[in-house]
This record gives C-alpha cells, structure tokens and sequence, in this order.
C-alpha cells in the first residue's frame, strides 16, 4: 500500500514551518474577506491570487487552498447570520441557519457548520488521497446525455427547498434557468436577452442575484414589520449543542459527507449540487421535516458537510484530469500555470511532493479553520446584538462595496438593487428563492449538455432513456417526483377529513 | 370562478408574462433543428413551458378548494428608500468617489427605519466609512474612485 508513503511525503512537505505558516496565512485571509457579505471564494482567490505568485509552488498553492477553505467558511457564517449566501452552495445553509439565528440559535448554528465542514473535509480529503485516480474514472463516464439528467435529478430535488407550493418551486427554477441563459451563448456568439446592454452580454452575476433577491429583500421585509428591532437580537443562546441537537446532527453529517464527496467529483455543478442534495436527503428522511425552513440544525449540518466534502473532492478531477470542475478550480489551474505545472494526471508522478503536500495541507488547513473559527464564533454572534438600525444600512454598504468590486462597474450595483425590488415581489407573492438561484447556476450548463447530447444522437430525443446512466438519474428523478408530491396529496386528504370531523 | 388565492393568482400571472417574454424574444434568434440547434430552440421552449406552469398556478389559484390568501401591502416608502439609497450609490460612486457615496448611502437607508437619529446614523456613518476605507482600500487595494471628480487632479 502505497497511500501511507505517500501520505507520510505530503506530511513531510506540508509540515515545514514556511507551508505550515502560508497555510495559516490563508486560512485567516481566506475566512476574514469571506466574512464580508457579497466577497464569495471565487472573488477572494482571485483577489488574492497576485499575492501568491512570489512564493515558490507548493506554498502558493497551499495558501490558496486555505484561502478556498476560510472564504467558505466566511460565506457560510454570513449566511447564517444575515441570510446573504456569498455563493451557491451557502444557499441552502442560509435556508434553516438564518432561522436558527434568528430563534437564538446562532451560536449552534455556526458551531454546528464548523463542525460538519471540519469532519467532511477530514474524510474527504482522505477519500481524495486513496482513490484519487479510480473515482477520476467516474468522471469518464458522464456524457452529456448523463450531466443534463443529473441536472434535471438536482433540479427537482431542489423543489423540496421550498416549504411552500410545490408547482410555484418548480416555476421559481425554471424562471432560474431562464435568468441563467441571459448572456452570450457559447455555441453561437449571439447575445441573448441582452437588449444591447454590452455589461449584460457577460450574463447576471451570481452574487448581484444572490445580495438582491436575499440580502436586500430581506432588509425591506425587516423594516416593514414593527418592533422586530430587539426581536432575534436578545435571546441569544450559547453555542454549545444540546444532546439533542448532537444526536440529530451527526447522521446528518455523515450523509451529507458522503453525497458531498460523490456529486464533488463531477465537473460542472457537482459541487453546487451536493449542498442542494443532501438538504433534499435531510429533509425527505428527517422525523423532523416539518421543521424544516424554520430552523432544523440537520439543514444546516448536512449541506455544509456536503459543501465541505465537495470542495475537497473537486480537487480530484483537477489533479487527476487537469479539467476544472469549477471557477474556483479554473483560478487554481491559472496559478498552477503562472508556477510552470501543468495540471494533470502527470503531476501525481513527476511532482508527487507536489501533489501529496497539497493533500496534506489541506487535512492541516481544515484542522486550523476549526481551531481558528469556535473561538471566533463568540465574536461574529456578538455582531447581531448591533440594534438592526445600525446593522442594515451596514449591511447594504458591504453588499454595495463587494457587489462593485467583482467587475468594477456601477452597472453591478444596479443591478443588484432591481433584483432587491424583485425579491421582494417574490416574498409578497409567496415564491421562494432558493430554487432560483440553483436554477440559474446551472442554466447555461444544462443547455449546452442539452445541445450537445442531442447533437451527438443527431437529433434523437431518446438518447436520454437508452443510455442505463442517464435513464438512471430520470428514473430516480421521476421517483423524487412521487415522493415530494405523495405528502402533499396526503396532507390535503387528511385535512379535508379534519373538515368532516 | 373567484380568486382565493391572491398571492398565487400574482405569482401565476407573473410567471406567465415572464414565461412569454422569454418565449416571444427567443423567436429573434435562431432556431435551428434538434440535432443542430440556434440559440432559440432552448430559451423557446424553456419560457413555454414556465407560461405553462404560470396558467396551472393561475387556474388552480381560483380552485374551489384554494386557500383564501391575500397579497400583503407594499410598503413604497421603504422599497423607495432601500433601492433609492443603493442606486444613489451607484450614480455617486463614479462622479463624487468612494466616501460621499457610502455617506449618502448610509443616511438615506437609515432614513427608512422608525428609529432614525441624526446622531446614531452620524457615528455609524463614520465608523462604516472608516472601516470600508481601511479594508477595502488600505487593506486590499481594491481600485475606487476616491475623491469626488472635481477634487481630483
């Protein structure tokens, strides 16, 4: 067995002051600029990235992969504690996180995330050292026929994030999907729904949508209401799980930790899927359902895990096949490439330090968050005691300043407001976002998985049902179907036999 | 037929409108055939079928057996504050720099809650543009317009 020598040539390499010092550095960069709402992982590396190119390979790396971890962490903290997602996955940990906090719970809430991402990306990076190259196998395997029903599996599975009207999620994702494909299209050149607009013809950004339709919304809907200042800000609690709490986290953590690791590997949405996967799993297998998207610690431990794994594994197509699954992956292949390494399978062969050293550095740099982020959860809690008119006009100056600084234009800030005025048409009307924003990450990938799988059966719609894959993921996606819609059925029976009573 | 469902009958008129905006734009682009498809074969059909699910949202939304919802009252005033301070922002940042938009900014948010102070948002006001500065402009060295464009030289 190689893995242990190999693991013990990492260590070697990760376990020298200077790596172990770089790591650190990222880790606190990456988790202090992650903190500041809007500034997700991809914003914060390349941001960053300038600041690594003197330093020799191994260090760079090391510290951007800790710079990745601690701006995930970061955004996972504003998520929870002012419900703005700096990034996809921190989403669906906004849904039930944002609702611990504001029951109190933010303490557990964000002990509970530190803790599901320390244990995922433990086993993750394990899973990463031991079948590197088998799972990139896997990988080989997807067509696109097989990605756009893996799509369409995430898509409906993201349904069940919505505790409302089943029909108004499955709207809100299409509408996503349709958001997604405003932009150049990559096949033909031509600007779609661009009206014009040369900032439109680069598409919506992601966190312009995610701060309009969440954190400005939110701050709308907050003032309206009457005496809500105090409110949340004075039950606060302390961040140490009940024995209750522990018992419902942790199976929670170990699904997640597994989808997480599996769906990471995928390129394309594997990573984003996997947060949106495992709260679907949580969810459906929960005794607790009903308390879902109103504060159940296992919607926040099983998506974080799942992100966490996810992250980890994302590194094993990178690594492996030199394809980046991810923008955050694409910014690593840039730095590998400015370093004079050429991404791919030859870099576990011909710089095997390299290669193990990064893998190691990441076990150390999950062990470092989590030393680093328990003791700072007493601070970043503390932030919601602000009284909440000092704290929104705050609030939106963060979002406005990072909202800006992702392509430097005021077209960003516009943008953002009117989708601000959207969200809140959507909360006036009952239609909950989450599944938008799922819906317009994977948009543009879904058409041109779509195109190209019926270009490559020139033209056959079957080419989804005779492949075994892909039919696969129908069939369960179907199945998922059955099993959202099933207690909806149910409840309207029993409540129409509540009536006769 | 009655609508029971405010709120749903809103969403369901939204998502078809949306729906056929995108379908109706879509048709400018080309179409193309099903092994070779335009730019408009899938935002076509996409945007149909979200008129689709807009009418089943619309239809059932006068079921007899709807739940009776309204839509709740928009409250303009603060919708104008909000979004009125964010885009002042944006028109101010390039024209009169960094620190008069987060001042302005801050102020006319403020201005939107029940407990404005003039004092309370003053001190708020200066520690935001204070730490902003120190953060974003020391710390990262991210590029701003800092100073109005008349001061500059």
């Amino acid at each position: 067995m190689d893995l242990f020598a190999n693991l013990a040539l990492g260590f070697d390499t990760a376990f020298t002051l200077q790596n172990l010092l770089y790591c650190l550095i990222g880790c606190v960069l990456g988790t202090l600029i992650g903190v500041l709402p809007g500034l997700g992982p991809i914003a914060t590396i390349a941001m960053l990235l300038p600041a690594t190119y003197a330093l020799p390979p191994i260090a760079a790396l090391i510290m951007l992969a800790g710079i990745y971890y601690g701006s995930q962490y970061g955004g996972s903290t504003t998520a929870i504690l002012l419900n703005i997602p700096g990034e996809t996955s921190s989403v669906v940990t906004a849904i039930d996180g944002y609702q611990m906090a504001r029951n109190g719970r933010a303490g557990v809430a964000l002990f509970t995330a530190g803790t599901a991402s320390f244990f995922a990306g433990c086993v993750a990076t394990l899973i990463l050292a031991a079948f590197a190259a088998p799972l990139s196998q896997l990988a080989f395997k997807f067509g696109p026929a097989e990605y756009f029903s893996l799509m369409v599996l995430g898509l409906i599975g993201a349904v069940v994030l919505a505790s409302g009207s089943l029909i108004k999620a499955i709207g809100m994702i299409i509408l996503g999907l349709l958001m997604g494909l405003i932009g150049t299209d990559v096949n033909s050149g031509v600007s779609r729904y661009a009206f014009d607009i040369p900032e439109l013809s680069d598409g919506i950004g992601f966190v312009a949508v995610a701060m309009g339709v969440f954190g400005f919304a939110e701050i709308m809907g907050n003032l309206e209401k009457t005496g809500d200042d105090e409110g949340f800000l004075n039950k606060l609690t302390t961040m140490v799980p009940t024995k209750t709490d522990l018992k419902r986290m942790i199976p929670s953590i170990l699904r997640g930790t597994t989808i997480g690791s599996i769906l990471g590997i995928l390129p394309g949405g594997g990573a984003a899927l996997a947060a949106f996967g495992a709260y679907s799993v949580e969810k459906k297998s929960s005794k607790y359902s009903h308390e879902f998207g109103k504060g159940a610690i296992e919607g926040v431990a099983g998506p974080e895990a799942a992100n966490n794994a996810a992250a980890q594994t994302s590194f094993i197509p990178l690594l492996t096949l030199g394809i980046p699954p991810n923008a955050v992956m694409a910014l690593m292949v840039g730095a590998m490439t400015i370093h004079n390494i050429q991404p791919g399978p030859q870099v576990m062969t011909s710089n095997p330090a390299l290669f193990w050293g990064l893998i190691a550095s990441m076990w150390i740099g999950n062990v470092m968050l989590i030393l680093l982020n328990l003791p700072l959860i007493g601070i970043w809690v503390k932030l919601l005691k602000i009284p909440y008119r000092f704290l929104y006009p705050a609030i939106l100056v963060f979002c406005c300043i990072g909202v800006y600084t992702v392509n430097n234009t005021v077209f960003d800030v516009y943008v953002t407001a009117g989708f601000g005025l959207i969200g809140y048409l959507f909360f006036k009307l009952g239609c909950e976002p989450p599944p938008l924003l799922l819906g317009f990450v994977l948009g543009p990938m879904m058409e041109e998985n779509f195109r190209r799988a019926l270009l490559l059966s020139r033209g056959d719609f079957t080419t989804f049902l005779t492949r075994p894959l892909s039919l696969g993921l129908l069939i369960a996606a179907a199945l998922l179907v059955v099993i959202v819609a099933l207690p909806a059925v149910k409840k309207t029976r029993e409540e129409a036999f509540a009536e006769e009573d | 037929m009655k609508i029971r469902n405010q709120r749903d009958f809103g969403a369901g008129i939204m998502y078809m409108v949306i729906g056929l905006f995108f379908a109706i734009i879509a048709r400018q682009y080309q179409y193309g055939t099903a092994a070779k498809m335009g730019p408009g074969y899938f935002p076509f059909w996409l945007g149909m079928l979200m008129a689709a699910i807009g009418l089943l949202v619309l239809v059932r939304s006068m079921n007899a057996k709807a739940a009776i919802e309204t839509i709740p009252k928009f409250n303009w005033r603060i919708i104008l504050q909000i979004t009125g301070a964010v885009v002042l922002y944006g028109l101010l940042l390039p024209r009169m720099g960094f620190l008069v938009a987060v001042v302005v900014l801050v102020f006319v948010a403020a201005s939107a809650s029940k407990e404005f102070t003039w004092k309370g948002t003053a001190i708020n006001a200066a520690f935001l543009v204070t730490f902003t500065y120190s953060v974003f402009v020391v710390g990262l060295k991210l590029q701003f317009p800092l100073l109005p464009v008349f001061l500059q030289q």
